[in-house]
């Protein structure tokens, strides 16, 4: 019997509440204080719905993949020891990301994954490219946005969304899915979890050239907002008003 | 040399977001003195020729009755081959559903460098570089773009819709299409409700509203003021309100004209997704509430009490009561 293969790409965000701040010029994210968790739609949706996939048929492999330095090993340990067999980190700076998706194709494609997952965009670049990218990188389809998957032998049934509503389609493995809400539910990674995970393999892999189609000049924060403009309760009247004759978005 | 917008459509009818896309693209054709040109897959009821009133110069069309659902493999191949006839240079789409499907995969097969979420049109004289939203709407970034093609996608309801006159030329495009490795088995289409992407004027409840059987007065208001309704993340958890309604960090980003939240506290996940609203307008019983921070107009108050007065209000204003 075929054994079914996932591979799961995790990135490395700061926490949803950390200080957005530059340095140098407005040319470097201050990291200082800063605390670093999988990205949410690569945790919550890509990475719960494959061990979902592994819980119901426990022969299938389970690997993740990140692009990144040391400092990429404590998420990745995070995100081992809410499942998943082993992690591969390519040790390189990310670039952009067609470097990014360019590092996971050449693992991807020497390890023949029949299902690779990635999260719908990254909570800091929010580029929501990494995904696509690597489906034409390996000319495999792309499903993005998806909020749902079912696996039926080497049939894949999705909803995904598309403009103003949803979609189920139907595509066969190999392929690769970009996540969002609605795929998997949040899970907390259990004392056995974080225990495990220390003795799975974290193998460390050497980059593939490749290169930046793109580069980041500077950063910069938007203007601050003026301050609110409250209205009495029993005014509603003049909010109205307000949003009419003043702001004109009415 | 040229620029090539992707006209994206739905049911017999241009997006809105492409009628910004078009505008955009003529712009940014003006501003590097070269043509701008459209690419539409499928077809619509409107006559093509009149997207010159945009500044557009010519419209590439794909007239394939299947090519009006979205095939993302499929789009990519064809797009890629017009932009390689037309010469385009520069390729913009929308950072909408179907940008995101095809944008990504576009850049890899062109080897075009792609910067997703632009904010406004790109610096052109020295290189080639344009703004984005990062850190979901908590900061922008400026991006160069070093290869011949480049490609943007916009972000919705940033550059307006800038009309003048002209008619474009049509060209009937001849391209072979593949077998669909997508089947697709069903679509569901909210019709009537405006897509919380698109929406300029967005009302949007938390969980001060208490329960889903509360939402009415949110819904009316909505209606109203053709607005589309947004909610929370632990709403939409609690199954108060359908998933794609729920907005922030981890939800869908919007960028409306105006966004009306309602018993909703403003933690800052929530802030990430709406934070690039034009008018921010918070209703809250706490006037410790966060939101009120990043709000432009706020009404410290009942939900229940302050929502049919509003309701009445844009009544009046509507000429309805
Ligand atoms: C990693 C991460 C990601 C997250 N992503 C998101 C996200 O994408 N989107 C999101 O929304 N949240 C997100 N959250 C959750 C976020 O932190 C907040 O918990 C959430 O936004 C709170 O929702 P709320 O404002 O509806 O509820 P609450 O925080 O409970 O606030 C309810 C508000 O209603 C007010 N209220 C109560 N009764 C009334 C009344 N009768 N009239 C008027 N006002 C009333 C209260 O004063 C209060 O301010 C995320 C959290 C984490 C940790």
């Amino acid at each position: 019997m075929h054994i079914m293969k996932i591979l799961v790409c995790i990135s490395k965000t700061p926490d949803t509440t950390a200080k957005i701040a530059f340095t140098d010029n407005n040319r470097k994210f201050v990291t200082d204080g800063v605390q670093w968790i999988l990205n949410p739609y690569d945790e919550w949706y890509a990475l719960v719905r494959a061990i979902e996939i592994k819980e119901k048929d426990p022969s299938a492999v389970l690997h993740l993949v990140t692009v990144g330095g040391a400092d990429y090993d404590v998420v990745i340990r995070k995100a081992l020891a809410l499942g998943g067999d082993e992690a591969i980190r390519i040790n390189t700076e990310p670039g952009d990301s067609f470097y990014v998706a360019n590092q996971i194709a050449s693992i991807a494609k020497a390890g023949g994954y029949d299902l690779i997952l990635t999260g719908k965009e990254t909570i800091d670049y929010n580029g929501a490219s990494v995904g696509g990218m690597l489906a034409a990188l390996m000319d495999l389809p792309f499903i993005s946005l998806a909020a749902k998957l079912e696996l039926s032998g080497d049939t894949v049934t999705l909803v995904r969304e598309i403009e103003g509503g949803e979609e189920t389609v139907e595509v066969k493995l190999p392929l690769v899915v970009g996540c969002q809400k609605g795929m998997a539910e949040q899970r907390i990674p259990n004392m056995k979890g974080i225990m495990g995970a220390r003795s799975k393999p974290l193998k460390v892999v050497e980059p593939v050239a490749s290169e930046s189609l793109t580069e980041i000049l500077s950063f910069e924060l938007p203007p601050a907002k003026k301050g609110v403009r409250l209205v009495p309760a029993d005014n509603a009247e003049e909010l109205i008003r307000l949003l009419h004759d003043e702001a004109k978005v009415i | 040399m040229s620029v090539l917008v992707f006209i994206d459509h739905s049911e017999g009818q241009i997006k809105k977001t492409s009628h910004e896309a078009l505008s955009y693209g003529a712009a940014l054709g003006k501003q590097m003195a070269v043509p701008a040109e459209g690419v539409l897959l499928g077809n619509v009821q409107e006559d093509l020729s009149s997207l010159g009133k945009y500044g557009i110069q010519k419209i590439h069309q794909l007239n394939q009755e299947s090519l009006n659902q979205l095939d993302a493999e499929q789009y990519i191949r064809i797009i890629s081959a017009i932009a390689e006839s037309s010469g385009a240079t520069v390729i913009i789409l929308s950072h909408t559903n179907t940008g995101r499907a095809i944008a990504p995969g576009l850049s890899a097969r062109l080897k075009a460098g792609l910067v997703t979420g632009a904010t406004e049109l790109p610096q052109t004289v020295n290189g080639f570089s344009v703004k984005k939203n990062v850190f979901s709407g908590k900061a922008f970034c400026t991006v160069s773009i070093k290869t011949p093609i480049k490609i943007i996608s916009l972000n919705p309801n940033v550059f307006p819709v800038i009309t003048g006159s002209g008619a474009a030329e049509i060209i009937q495009e001849n391209i072979k299409l593949n077998p669909s490795a997508v089947s697709i088995k069903s679509v569901s289409k909210a019709s009537g409700e405006i897509p919380l992407t698109e929406a300029e004027i967005v009302v949007s409840g938390g969980r001060g509203m208490k329960g889903p059987e509360n939402w009415g007065p949110i819904e009316e208001l909505a209606k109203l003021l053709h607005a589309a309704t947004a909610c929370s993340r632990p709403v939409a958890d609690a199954g108060w309100r359908p998933h794609h309604e729920h907005v922030g960090q981890t939800g869908i980003a919007i960028a409306p004209n105006l966004y009306i939240a309602v018993g909703i506290s403003g933690a800052i996940q929530h802030l990430a997704g709406v934070n690039r609203s034009k008018v921010i307008v918070v209703i809250n019983k706490d006037p410790e509430a966060p939101f009120f921070k990043s709000a432009d107009y706020g009404i410290v108050g009942d939900a229940f009490e302050v929502l049919p007065k509003l309701i009445q209000e844009v009544k009046k204003l509507k000429g309805l009561a």
